[in-house]
């Protein structure tokens, strides 16, 4: 994937190998100014903690190529983290297939409201928002729910394999998955497809409702893999989490190249600005702790909300010259 | 049924189909249905503690609602509001403490009535701007501050409760004019003065003009980037009273709560209100009404022993149902 990002031909491409450059300013940033910057400690504690932000990442990244949205993201992954912890003391994979079947159920809902009903995505997601955080309230009785310990549930989320944690490998795993079956099978450019204009797809005979229905599902089940990850990871099932998931994955498509109007971007760049807005976090712990200035954790949102400013003036900029280019 | 078949001659409109009929006096008839079950259902409801509850629980949403049904008749949508309420919510008590800047009580109050909606209104310029200047699709432009609003208002008061007792600044929201509630008065206020601006402006016709078909609008020499950088303006400045009417009922300003969620409730009002989302009709009176079903909706479930939570699921199914309505009726 990074070869085509390192020749940029088009606008998309130039945002993209950006985010990427930015990425590793921030890493080299941190590495030569904090001492532990690197250690594999910290690194392997921010992969873990993360992965399941890069999840809800790669989701919407799916949903937004199609030319959607999908804000029910962190109510659905709050939902089924409920759901994973209430069947976790049965064994752990009743715990993950409760917490994804969760996500897969929200997610082909959305999709029949988008696909089928004609409601526009902002809103059918901004209902199931509501009804998701609704219905994990209910299920948990308004309180975290504890996950079982000895069925090996907790693995998930805290144990490491080959030196690795296993949140990080699942987020991987996605990821891998996820670049082949957008830039790699035909599925993918269905999915771009629909996203560049669905009138258009529809007379290319391409099933645009399944597509649809398709992204939301996937979306949907990588927020419920999220949940299962945070519920396993704190060690309770928590309805109130989640809150602003959605838009710190938003936030991170946006950040890693991809238009919102659909029709273009990029796994590879998302997961980059999903690790780039993270880190904004990272270094923001290791600057209070050289004990020179003191950020409360407050700043984190206004630092996310300036660079999510100055990634979408970029690429406002960007588009013009390009249409005025082509233009010319 | 008969009056649109009078008014309109031609086969196809003879009579009315039963969701064109459900499109435009749907969110009536709910909220007719709502007060009836109500009156039979629900005890106590007809008095004046329950009126009062539900006019001050509705009022900052439907001021906030009003902004949003501005933006959204130009095509656009403003997530930041709730953000904005936080900051303006932050600010204020700030001044009239005398914690910015040494003021006399008498002045301290004036000015943190008029300078946070100003700031307000100034941020929702700024969403204009990007919305105009850079082309950027509103729901990222105002994601931006939705993002950091919040934040600069965390920041700003480093996370903590502001609490206050200012009886001259809480007017706005315990006050009473003739018995009726101030924030009551100035919710009516702001939705008269929408909808006079709506049927009786130029700039109201130019906002329907804009989101109706924004190329053709541009043709007829409106001026698209003025008129949108008014309603994202308005929106700011409205969330900002909002905020300022929220910090005063609760005598204390938070700035992680005030507002919180509040795009959604002005959003869904809006919604259920009938104006179309994909913009080009701003209906003031339909989201004056569809807060008021929202609302009650909410009040009959809890005042019947129903959860909070179910209400939310309650709440998404009112949005969906509302939306798919309205669509299906517009292509009808």
């Amino acid at each position: 994937m990074f070869p085509a990002i390192l020749k940029p031909k088009t606008s998309g491409d130039l945002a993209r190998l950006c985010v990427i450059v930015a990425l590793f300013g921030l890493i080299a940033f941190g590495a030569l100014r904090y001492d532990n910057f690197l250690s594999s400690f910290n690194m392997l504690s921010f992969l873990r903690y993360n992965s399941m932000f890069c999840l809800i990442a790669l989701g919407m990244a799916f949903v937004i190529i199609s030319g959607g949205i999908d804000l029910s993201v962190g109510a659905v992954a709050a939902m089924a983290s409920v759901c994973a912890a209430m069947l976790s003391n049965h064994s752990w994979y009743a715990g993950l297939a409760a917490g994804v079947g969760a996500g897969l159920a929200a997610g082909l809902l959305n999709g029949f409201m988008v696909a089928k009903m004609r409601i526009q995505p902002f809103i059918a997601t901004l209902a199931m928002m509501l009804a998701a955080y609704g219905t994990a309230l209910l299920l948990a009785n308004n309180q975290s729910v504890s996950v079982s310990y000895e069925t090996g549930f907790t693995i998930i989320g805290q144990d490491d394999f080959l030196g690795f944690p296993i949140p990080a490998w699942i987020a991987l795993a996605a990821f891998v998955l996820g670049w082949i079956v957008l830039e790699r099978r035909p599925s993918g450019r269905h999915i771009l497809a629909v996203g560049d204009g669905e009138m258009t797809a529809k007379l290319m005979g391409l099933n645009v409702d399944r597509t649809l229905v398709a992204v939301y599902a996937i979306s949907g089940a990588l927020a419920g893999l999220a949940g299962v990850i945070l519920a396993s990871q704190f060690g309770a099932g928590q309805p109130t989490e989640g809150i602003g998931w959605e838009l710190f994955a938003i936030a991170s498509v946006v950040v890693g190249g991809t238009l919102l109007t659909g029709g273009s971007g990029s796994v590879g760049a998302t997961l980059a600005g999903a690790l780039l807005l993270s880190m904004v976090f990272n270094i923001l712990n290791f600057e209070n702790g050289l004990g020179w200035i003191s950020l409360s954790a407050y700043w984190q949102s206004v630092i996310r909300g300036g660079f999510l400013l100055v990634v979408v003036v970029l690429q406002a900029r960007l588009n013009k010259h390009s249409h005025e280019g082509a233009a010319a | 049924m008969t009056v649109s078949a009078s008014s309109s001659p031609g086969a196809a409109t003879a009579s009315m189909s039963p969701l064109v009929f459900l499109s435009r006096y749907g969110t009536f008839l709910a909220f007719l249905a709502l007060i009836l079950f109500n009156v039979f259902m629900t005890r106590n409801f007809l008095s004046w503690q329950t009126l009062n509850v539900n006019l001050t629980q509705v009022a900052p949403i439907v001021i906030v609602a009003i902004g949003m049904t501005l933006v959204i008749a130009t095509g656009g949508i403003d997530l930041s509001v709730g953000s904005l309420m936080a900051i303006a919510g932050a600010i204020a008590p700030m001044i009239f403490m005398g914690k910015l800047f040494p003021v006399d009580p008498v002045l301290g109050v004036a000015l943190a009535l008029v300078i946070p909606i100003l700031i307000a209104g100034m941020l929702g310029w700024f969403n204009g701007f990007l919305v105009t200047n850079f082309r950027i699709q509103p729901i990222v432009a105002t994601l931006v501050l939705f993002i950091a609003g919040r934040g600069i208002a965390q920041v700003i008061t480093n996370g903590n409760l502001q609490v206050f007792k200012n009886p001259e600044f809480q007017f706005i929201a315990m006050g009473r004019i003739g018995g009726i509630p101030v924030q009551v008065i100035l919710m009516l206020a702001v939705a008269a003065l929408a909808f006079a601006l709506i049927r009786q402006t130029v700039i109201g016709r130019q906002i329907i003009a804009v989101g109706g078909n924004e190329k053709a609008a541009r043709l007829t020499g409106i001026p698209v980037r003025r008129v949108k950088l008014f309603v994202y303006i308005v929106s700011g400045a409205l969330a900002g009273l909002a905020g300022l009417i929220v910090i005063a009922r609760n005598s204390a300003s938070d700035a992680n709560l005030v507002g919180f969620g509040m795009e959604l409730d002005a959003i869904a009002a809006v919604a259920v209100g009938g104006s179309l989302l994909t913009g080009g009709r701003a209906n003031i009176i339909g989201t004056v009404l569809g807060a008021f079903v929202i609302q009650l909706v909410r009040y009959t479930l809890l005042a019947n022993g129903v959860p909070d939570a179910a209400a939310l699921v309650v709440k998404a199914g009112l949005i969906v149902a509302a939306v798919f309505i309205q669509q299906r009726a517009s292509k009808a």
